[in-house]
């Protein structure tokens, strides 16, 4: 072992260059700014996954004996509003991608890093907001605030609600805007846009959606508020205005907002398939650019929302062919994934786990996509759990799937130790096993005809509740499986082994610095010299030859 | 599917069989898509598992006709489900010119059902088997809308104007329907049963519930009592307003050149907000008759307007409604 030049843990990293409160709650190290995202977000996912719960157990039966009628409209509310505006979106953008675009591309921070954390002070002040909504008696609106139930007919707080979503929105929008910039000016010498790690390419795509959409539910939600508390009479049929205007609004942000939440989930399963086969990305162009191409259709489809709303037959029959045509570059990224295993040199280590499930589930939620899109299914199949199954195998199976992926992938790197890998490949499993119970059930229910939404259904469909049962019984071994991680990952922190700089043995320009790196995250700015992934260059041989069983380091 | 735990809703209309055929294609696709891909990743997975610590494979750099075959054929595939998906769907969103209809308000959290012969109902629609039914829909307050598993239809209802959907039931038996659109407290309750009847129980179950004036009728009474006549004249033959007779599914020439078809939702827009849109040749002088009329009362308007029209076919009912209402009919407003 002496003679290897084992890179010893240095003495200085970003999380020991400085203690206390202040250190953290004014640095402007993108690092630890991604530390308080992975903080602030997974308490949301908590609280949401809470709402789920009640959600789960009230349906098991078809009466409403769990929680009354009221309590259920402010739980899937709340649900939603939580994990979509406080997890989803700011889910993997900022957490791994604040901690990692700098590391990849070989910068120092972010180009804006005062920015960067008054970003995460708007997440949190939205968050406080929403959550004082909440506390002071909720919202039943559902997530959608469709009109005119949101502005003339809950009696609920729906303007702080809305608010707290309309707060958020700025953290995301300049968070954006900081990648932009960073990925067009802060890129090391030799880091050639072609030579992008295709996570950096995918929240490229991604920083586009949240700049361009962004603003506009920012807009919308305003003007709810003002229908609400002046009567504008925009929404208001009665005062000359028009209710579906509100839905061809909400969803011109809100597709794309999907594309938010699954696109980086695809950059982290390139970087698994690619890393954990060893293996150059088959087609790198194609996938780089499927990513701007989904950003850029993304935009073009929200009227597929809106089949039963009332739009006119011909608008339903545009935005389903846009529809289809979105399909196409995620159809692309699948198959190249696919392709890059061919001839690979597959290892089973936890994050490659998450990215194999990624591709089965999102395969799924894709191609149930298309129901959707296919015109006279989707009038039968429109607001029923058909939808439900669907959008949660895309941001449960797709997003929640990718970004635990990359949690484990990159937490040798964010917290210099090592999670226990038997575990990781346990939870992974249970994770996926539940998943595909809770969510698989409701597939069938939805054709079946069990609208969402619903507190109560029918006693007299039997079908229906043992669906419902299935479903439950899946979702808490979802629970449990979610709960496995929670606790090692924190548990790691103070007693895993302490990890080797590129315990992974990996090419990444992130790899090639300390675990955890220091504050300015690279001690002499690195040159690149070739593209991503090349594990056949001499000198990645050498090191996979000296550092092979070196995966943790011994102090 | 005839176990006791049913994978299929019930199929009970002329649409339900082509939107489960669409849909079959659609699960064979998905399914063949997703074990060819998740085959090929096990395969991939097992076959060039790492053997040892230190190999590495050869890189692959891409195909760009690998790209262009993966590109184009999900594109075919795609483009069947959009032609197949449309056409159903133009064929679903094209109401028959000879259907019955039924006139629909939905209010938190109940609906209202007003047959042409004048019939009403609550939350329970009956109508005969093997004739095509047509649902005129609004809502009091705020957006709900009307689903039948058993007939795979499903349209919203929206407040300020009119929306259709029809249907042609293939056999007898009640079907349940929701309210398909999140409408506040009581959603989950918003619901109830189509009963699809034999012509012969049908008509039975008409004559039964008879004794309630046809919407036209009522309509004709109403505008009477609103003072309508004054303008249109006292059989809508017309005067310092447009006349009214032959009106419905004509075309109507705007003072400002434009031209369109007066239909349901032109009726209702007229006479709530009659500035709107004024017929080339008149004034801007009728005053708007909003929230001196309800849904409902509305709905009989316009069912009055319509009658009116000669070349509407007549609709075919078990007994021919009153000729005329007399001329103290209250609008049955709010009750049954």
């Amino acid at each position: 072992m002496e003679e290897f030049e084992v890179p010893k843990p240095p003495r200085t990293n970003y999380l020991n260059a400085e203690y206390g409160l202040k250190s953290w709650l004014l640095t402007k190290d993108h690092k630890r700014i991604a530390l308080l995202y992975l903080g602030a977000i997974s308490f949301f996912f908590f609280i949401g996954s809470l709402y789920a719960m009640v959600i789960r157990l009230e349906l098991l039966t078809p009466q409403g004996d769990l929680v009354q009628s009221s309590t259920y409209n402010k739980v899937f509310t709340q649900h939603g509003i939580i994990m979509v505006f406080f997890f989803l979106i700011p889910s993997i953008p900022a957490t791994l991608g604040n901690f990692l675009i700098p590391m990849m591309i070989g910068a120092k921070d972010l180009a804006f890093p005062r920015i960067n954390l008054l970003s995460w002070y708007i997440y949190i002040l939205g968050g406080i907001v929403t959550i004082y909504a909440l506390l002071a008696g909720g919202v039943d609106t559902g997530w959608t605030f469709y009109v005119p139930y949101s502005t003339t007919f809950s009696n609920t707080y729906v303007i702080a609600a809305g608010l707290g979503i309309f707060i958020n929105g700025f953290s995301s929008i300049l968070t954006g805007l900081n990648f932009i910039v960073t990925i067009h000016t802060m890129r090391a010498p030799g880091m050639t846009w072609y030579r992008l790690p295709l996570f950096v390419w995918s929240h490229y795509a991604t920083s586009l959606i949240m700049i361009l959409g962004t603003p506009v539910i920012a807009i919308t939600i305003l003007l709810v508020a003002l229908e609400r508390l002046a009567h504008i009479g925009i929404f208001d049929p009665a005062a000359g205005g028009d209710p579906i205007l509100f839905q061809h609004l909400f969803w011109f942000y809100s597709h794309p907002a999907v594309y938010i939440m699954v696109l980086p989930a695809m950059g982290v399963v390139s970087e698994l398939i690619a890393n954990f086969s060893r293996k150059n990305i088959f087609g790198y162009k194609f996938v780089a650019f499927s990513s701007l191409a989904i950003a850029v259709f993304g935009f073009l489809v929200w009227g597929h929302h809106l089949f039963v709303a009332g739009q006119s037959v011909y608008a339903g029959l545009i935005f389903s062919f846009l529809s289809f045509a979105v399909a196409i570059p995620s159809a692309i990224k699948v198959f190249n994934w696919t392709a890059t295993l061919y001839k690979a040199s597959i290892s089973y280590d936890t994050p490659m786990l998450y990215a194999l499930g990624f591709i089965g589930l999102f395969t799924v939620g894709g191609m149930t996509g298309l129901f959707l899109a296919s015109l006279a299914v989707d009038v039968h199949v429109s607001d029923t759990y058909f939808v439900v199954a669907h959008f949660h195998y895309i941001m449960v199976g797709g997003t929640l799937f990718g970004y635990l992926g990359g949690l484990h992938y990159w937490w040798p790197k964010i917290s210099g130790r090592l999670y226990p890998e038997g575990w990781g490949r346990f939870s992974a499993l249970v994770i996926y096993v539940g998943f595909n119970l809770t969510f698989l059930p409701q597939f069938v229910l939805g054709y079946m005809g069990m609208p969402r939404r619903y507190h109560t259904y029918p006693a007299d469909l039997v079908s229906w509740q043992v669906l419902h049962v299935l479903s439950t019984a899946g979702a808490s071994i979802l629970g449990v499986g979610l709960l496995i991680p929670l606790f090692y990952l924190i548990w790691s922190m103070r007693y895993g082994p302490i990890a080797a700089a590129n315990p992974w043995n990996l090419p990444g320009l992130e790899w090639q610095t300390a675990s955890p790196p220091p504050t300015e995250n690279f001690l002499t700015t690195p040159v690149v010299t070739h593209e991503a992934y090349e594990f056949a260059l001499p000198e990645h041989k050498q090191i996979i030859g000296k550092f092979e069983r070196q995966k943790s380091v011994e102090t | 599917m005839q176990s006791s735990v049913p994978l299929l809703p019930e199929s009970a209309s002329t649409l339900s069989g082509d939107v489960d055929a669409l849909y079959f294609y659609l699960c064979g696709v998905t399914i063949f898509f997703t074990l060819l891909i998740g085959g090929a990743i096990i395969f991939f997975v097992i076959r060039y598992r790492r053997r040892n610590l230190f190999e590495i494979p050869r890189p692959i750099e891409g195909s760009t006709r690998l790209e262009t075959l993966w590109s184009v054929i999900p594109l075919l595939i795609a483009m069947s489900f959009f032609f197949w998906g449309a056409s159903l769907f133009y064929r679903q969103y094209r109401p028959p010119t000879n259907a019955l209809e039924v006139y629909v308000v939905g209010k938190q959290w109940m609906w209202k059902f007003q047959h042409s012969t004048g019939q009403r109902e609550i939350n329970e629609l009956h109508v005969p088997v093997r004739r095509k039914i047509k649902l005129i829909m609004t809502t009091e307050d705020v957006i709900h809308d009307v689903f039948v598993p058993a007939f795979r239809i499903k349209a919203d209802v929206v407040p300020g104007r009119y929306t259709t959907e029809w249907f042609e039931a293939t056999k007898p038996g009640r079907y349940h329907f929701f309210c398909a659109e999140y409408c506040g407290m009581n959603h989950s309750g918003m619901g109830g049963w189509v009963v699809v009847m034999e012509p012969t129980d049908y008509e039975n179950w008409l004559s039964g519930n008879a004794g309630q004036g046809s919407p036209a009728a009522a309509g004709r009474a109403l505008f009477e009592s609103l003072g309508c006549v004054s303008c249109h004249g006292a059989n809508g033959e017309g005067g310092r307003g447009p006349a009214l007779i032959g009106l419905f599914g004509s075309k109507v020439v705007l003072n400002n050149g434009q031209t369109l078809t007066a239909d349901e939702g032109y009726l209702r827009e007229s006479i709530l907000n009659p500035q709107a849109k004024i017929v080339t040749g008149f004034g801007p002088i009728m005053p708007s008759f909003q929230g001196q009329v309800n849904e409902e009362q509305l709905l009989q308007l316009v069912a009055f307007v319509k009658s009116l029209s000669t070349s509407k076919p007549e609709t075919v009912t078990a007994k021919p409604p009153p000729p005329t209402a007399k001329p103290n009919a209250t609008p049955p407003a709010k009750k049954k």
